[in-house]
Parts: C-alpha cells; structure tokens; sequence
C-alpha cells in the first residue's frame, strides 16, 4: 500500500493504479466518517448558537414576572416606574424599583469614557498606520494590546488605591470614586480595541489612494484627516462601537471606582460625583437577593436592558463591519 | 422549573443511596449574616465528626424560621430573634423553638484619622446616612462635606446597621456604597471627609471609631450589649437538643476554644465576659 501511495506521488500517471471504483465497505466507511464529522462539528457549533439564545429566553423569562403583575394598567405603571423613576429602594417592605439614575450611571461612564478614548485611540491609530516607522510600530501594538489582556479587576484595584486617593488630593474632590474615574479607567481598557480595530481600517486602505492624494498635491496631514480616515470611517466606527460595548459590559471596575451611589449627578455635567452603573447593581446585589421576588426579577431587567443595549451595538457595528469588507471586496 | 426540581432531587437520592446508614444528616438553614459561621462550623465538624454530613443553606432569617417551623431543617440560623407570629406558628405546629445567642454582632462607625468628632449620637449617624446632616461642621467637626460609604444592600453589615441605626429611614442617594468590608476600610482611610461602617475586626490605627451615644466599641461593650450598633446572633433548635446528638455538639460549639476563634475569624465577637 505504502509502495502505491510513494508511485502515486512520483508519478502522476501512476494515480490510475488505484481502481477508480470503490468498494461498498469503502464507500459506506467514507460516507459514514464523513458525516459522523459533519455531525460532531456542526454540534460544537451548534452549542455556542444555543447558548446565546439560551441566555435570551433565561434573562428575558425571568424579566417577564417583574413586569407582569395584576392588570395591564399596573404593568405598564411598573415598567414607566422602572425607567422613569431616580427611587432605587428595592429592598424595603415597600420597595421602589425606579431604574433611571442606574441607566443613567451606565450612560455617564460609557460616555465619558469614549470622550477620553475616542480622541486618543483615533490619534494614537493614526500615528501607528501612517507615521510610525516600522519598528516602532512593531513593538507599539503588542504592547498595546497587553491593556485587553489585564484583569479588569486589577485595573479596579488601581481605581481605588491609587487614582481615587490622587483625585480627592490633587484635584479637591470631595469623593474619588466617582464617573470620572470609572470613565479613565474604562477609558484604557476600551483603547486596545478602538485603536487595533481603527488601525486595521487606516492601514486596509490602500497606497494607491495616498499616493493619488500626493499626486494632487495634497499634504500628509490634509491626506490623512481630508482622504484617509473618510475613507476608512466605517473601520473606524465599527472600533469605537466594539470600545463601547467593553465599556457598558464592564462590571468590576465600575462597582469599584464609581461609588455605586444611585443618582444622576446635579449639575448634570459634573462628573466628580458618584453614579451608579447597571451592571454593578445587578453584580452587587445578586449575590444574596431573595429568589423569585420582585427583588430578583427587577435585576433580570435590568439584564434584559443591558443586553439590548449590547445587542443593539453589537448589530451597528456588524453593519459597519460589513461594509469594510464590502469595500475591501470592491477595490 | 418544578419538574427538574424532582429530577435533581430524584439524582440526589440516587447519589446518597450508596452510603446511607453511614451518615448522619444535618440541615441547617437561615441567616446570610450567620452563615459564615455555620458554614465555618460545619467545615470544623467534616474533620471532627466525618461519619455526618450537614447542609448549610443560606436564604435569610425568615426563610430559616420558615424552614424550621414546617420541619425542613434541624437547625435555623437567624440574625434576629423570632418573632411573636412565627412562635405562635410553630407552637400550632407542635415545634418548640429554642434560642441559643452564639456570638455577638457589632457594627463601628469609622471616619477618617484626621476627622476632629470622635462621638456621635445614633441619631445623628441616621440622620448622616439620611442626607440631613451633609457637613462635618453640622456636629461640630470642621467645614467639610461628608462621604457617606455603605456596604452594599446584600451584605449581613448592611442589614445590621440598617436595622439598628437607619429603623427604617431610608438611604440617601448621595450614598457610595462598597462591596466589602476591607474596601469600606480602605475608602474611610484615604478620603477625609468619609463616614462608614465596618465589623470590629477591621477597625485599626488607620480609622477612627467614633463613640456612639458615649460608648466606645470594643470587645467588651459589644458582648456586653452596652454598644448600641450590636445585636446577637442566635441558632434556633426544636426544642433543647437532646443531650449528646450531633444538633447538641452543633449549638454548644461555639463554647470551645475552636469555636470561638472562628466566630472572631469571622469578625464576630464570642460571647464570653471574662
């Protein structure tokens, strides 16, 4: 059989010594193995599909008993309460279960971390496409890309001992833990993935376009902000889209640096206040709440909440990804 | 739900069925704040006693009452003492509930070293966490704003303090909260306007504990039950165990010397006056 095998491969002429014609035991064999094969992989996949859409049904099923209570008027009544009221008191004989100021929290510190993300993400991914020698940039990204692989919890570590105290010293804040130092912390976990997603979009458009932009005697910087980055926008967006969901998802790090104080900061610009995010409320109170109690079935929806938000990025950054790679196809 | 219940049930009966007659078994049920404990107790009991196994769950006082007063448990541990409904219950039930207080619950107020009030009122600590007193020169300390810091809602700490100072005001919103008692230590630590509150045995050099209502916490005010945050922490048995069974090892363990230094490991304090 070996001898066979070793004239096959020295001689092509040699492949029609094999009979062409199988056996019915080597047929069945084959058509078994292969479809055993397509079976194990397809399952494996198939897992990891069912699992999202059991996380779906589990969270959303367990919303449905929050909101769902007497007649219609009342759930509707409990669902405006949920969103509309700042009164977060869920553990009391009359519980008040008024989501606002945790929505909100979400919101300050998502947004305030692009604020300080975007920009420098943007920047430090242009300076690495186009301006870096190759060196640099060899190193640059790796290094990079370390700030995604750090716990999130010792990045919440580093918020409490160190950046909270620096706050309340050197800035006068009455409090350190508070929006802005959740959004600076969240603000450099979300900068490996805004700036390696952006870079990807700057460096995948391609020489030909630069060199026209040159050629019409456009300068670097003109190229870069006029040609360039309009060109790679959807990368681009896609990368902060992808940042923010890491910041909204983030937990640890919010229920350590932000204070978890449930209300919306007055003035509402001043972020040297404590909010209180999402999924630090469900994080720190799931953990010893009664089962199957209003309690329990409010943080599920705040869940279904959080997983629509994600869900719903999640979609526009698809959309933006796929018109990269559309445009890729194109050119 | 329901169905998987009795199939889980179903396989436990199957898992247990090969080593019955060899164990002897223990429920035991009730309070977060207590658990700790109980569980630490029966981790003691594994080496000591490996022939039982004991089950400790931890739902929270009622449920312990609860679990106790229909039969569901040997022993239920409670943060509070049961109240007139539930005795009345388990009398109609034919149960004799029993108390035994093995440890004591204390709570300190901490602010930062450099804060200048070392005593306040328990009212004036509620009406602190309430929001009316938002300046440290409202109780004559100096013009600085207070950071008020609370354990987080699900926390055994919480749920004393709460019951004990708050009586059911509730929180302001202006309230951080934390997730542990170290973390409560280390923000009232470096944050100079702060007020938190944390177990004993994270009180040091690096936090002051205000006198509350003229009593210093420590030790001996707390097991005395002179330190107005402080309640005991009780296990409730069927009746007095009947001398020499497990359930009677189980309530009197916290009188050795093993005993003892796992409620102190826990951050409770024995109760012992000696």
């Amino acid at each position: 059989m070996t001898e066979t095998v070793g004239n096959i491969e020295k001689n092509a002429a040699a492949e029609f010594s094999r009979p062409l014609c199988l056996t019915a035991t080597e047929d069945l064999r084959g058509f078994i193995a292969e479809k055993i094969g397509y079976l194990i992989l397809f399952l494996i996949t198939f897992v990891s599909v069912i699992a999202v859409f059991l996380i779906f049904f589990f969270v959303i099923h367990e919303t449905l008993p929050f909101i769902f209570q007497g007649s219609l008027s009342d759930n509707l009544l409990r669902v405006k309460e949920f969103l509309t009221s700042t009164k977060w008191y869920p553990e009391r004989a009359e519980p008040e279960f008024g989501a606002l100021a945790i929505i909100m929290g979400s919101m300050y510190v998502t947004v305030g971390s692009l604020l300080i993300a975007v920009p420098v993400g943007l920047l430090a991914a242009i300076f690495l496409s186009d301006i870096a020698p190759f060196e640099v940039r060899q190193y640059c990204k790796p290094i990079i890309e370390i700030l995604a692989a750090i716990p999130s919890v010792a990045y919440g570590v580093f918020a409490v001992m160190v950046v909270a105290p620096w706050m309340q010293n050197k800035l006068g804040f009455s409090t350190g833990t508070n929006a802005l130092n959740a959004s600076v912390i969240l603000a450099f976990m979300a900068l490996p993935t805004i700036i390696s997603v952006s870079e990807d979009a700057l460096s995948a458009i391609g020489r030909e376009i630069r060199e026209a932009s040159y050629g019409l005697g456009a300068t670097r910087a003109e190229t870069m902000l006029k040609v360039v980055i309009p060109a790679a926008h959807s990368g681009i967006i896609a990368g902060v889209i992808l940042g923010m969901m890491r910041a909204i998802g983030e937990t640890m790090v919010v229920w350590m640096a932000s204070g978890n104080a449930s209300r919306i900061p007055s003035p509402w610009w001043d972020l040297s206040q404590s909010v209180r995010t999402m999924t630090a409320t469900i994080a720190g109170e799931m953990g010893e709440v009664p089962k199957n109690t209003d309690h329990y079935y409010v943080l599920f929806a705040i869940g279904t909440l959080l997983l629509i938000f994600t869900f719903t990025l999640n979609m526009v950054s698809e959309y933006f990804m796929a018109k990269v790679k559309k445009k890729a196809r194109g050119h | 739900m329901k169905s998987n219940l009795k199939i889980l049930a179903v396989l436990a009966l199957l898992v247990t069925a090969g080593n019955v007659m060899a164990a002897e078994k223990l429920t035991i049920d009730g309070s977060t704040t207590v658990g700790p404990i109980g569980d630490a107790f029966a981790e003691a009991f594994k080496t000591m006693r490996p022939d039982c196994s004991i089950t400790v769950s931890k739902t929270g006082s009622s449920d312990g009452a609860k679990a106790l007063i229909e039969g569901q448990c040997d022993i239920a541990m409670m943060s509070r003492f049961m109240k007139d409904k539930e005795f009345a219950t388990a009398i109609e039930k034919g149960i004799m509930p029993v108390a035994h207080a093995i440890a004591m619950d204390g709570v300190c107020v901490v602010v930062h070293r450099s804060n200048t009030v070392s005593a306040l009122t328990s009212e004036q600590v509620k009406d602190i966490y309430m929001g009316k007193i938002t300046n440290w020169k409202q109780v004559g300390g100096a013009d600085k704003p207070i950071v008020v810091i609370s354990r987080d809602s699900s926390s055994g700490t919480y749920e004393t303090f709460e019951g004990l100072v708050m009586h059911k005001e509730k929180m302001s919103d202006n309230v951080e909260y934390v997730n542990s008692n170290p973390q409560a230590h280390a923000r009232v630590k470096s944050t100079e306007g702060a007020i938190g509150y944390v177990g004993l045995g994270f009180v040091d050099r690096n936090v002051k504990a205000l006198k509350i209502d003229g009593v210093v916490p420590n030790r001996a005010t707390i097991s005395k039950g002179i330190y107005p945050v402080s309640r005991p922490l009780f296990l409730f048995t069927n009746g007095y165990p009947k001398l020499g069974t497990t359930v009677f090892q189980f309530c009197t363990f916290y009188l050795t010397e093993e005993g003892q230094e796992i409620i102190e490991a826990k951050g409770f304090i024995p109760v012992t006056n000696y």
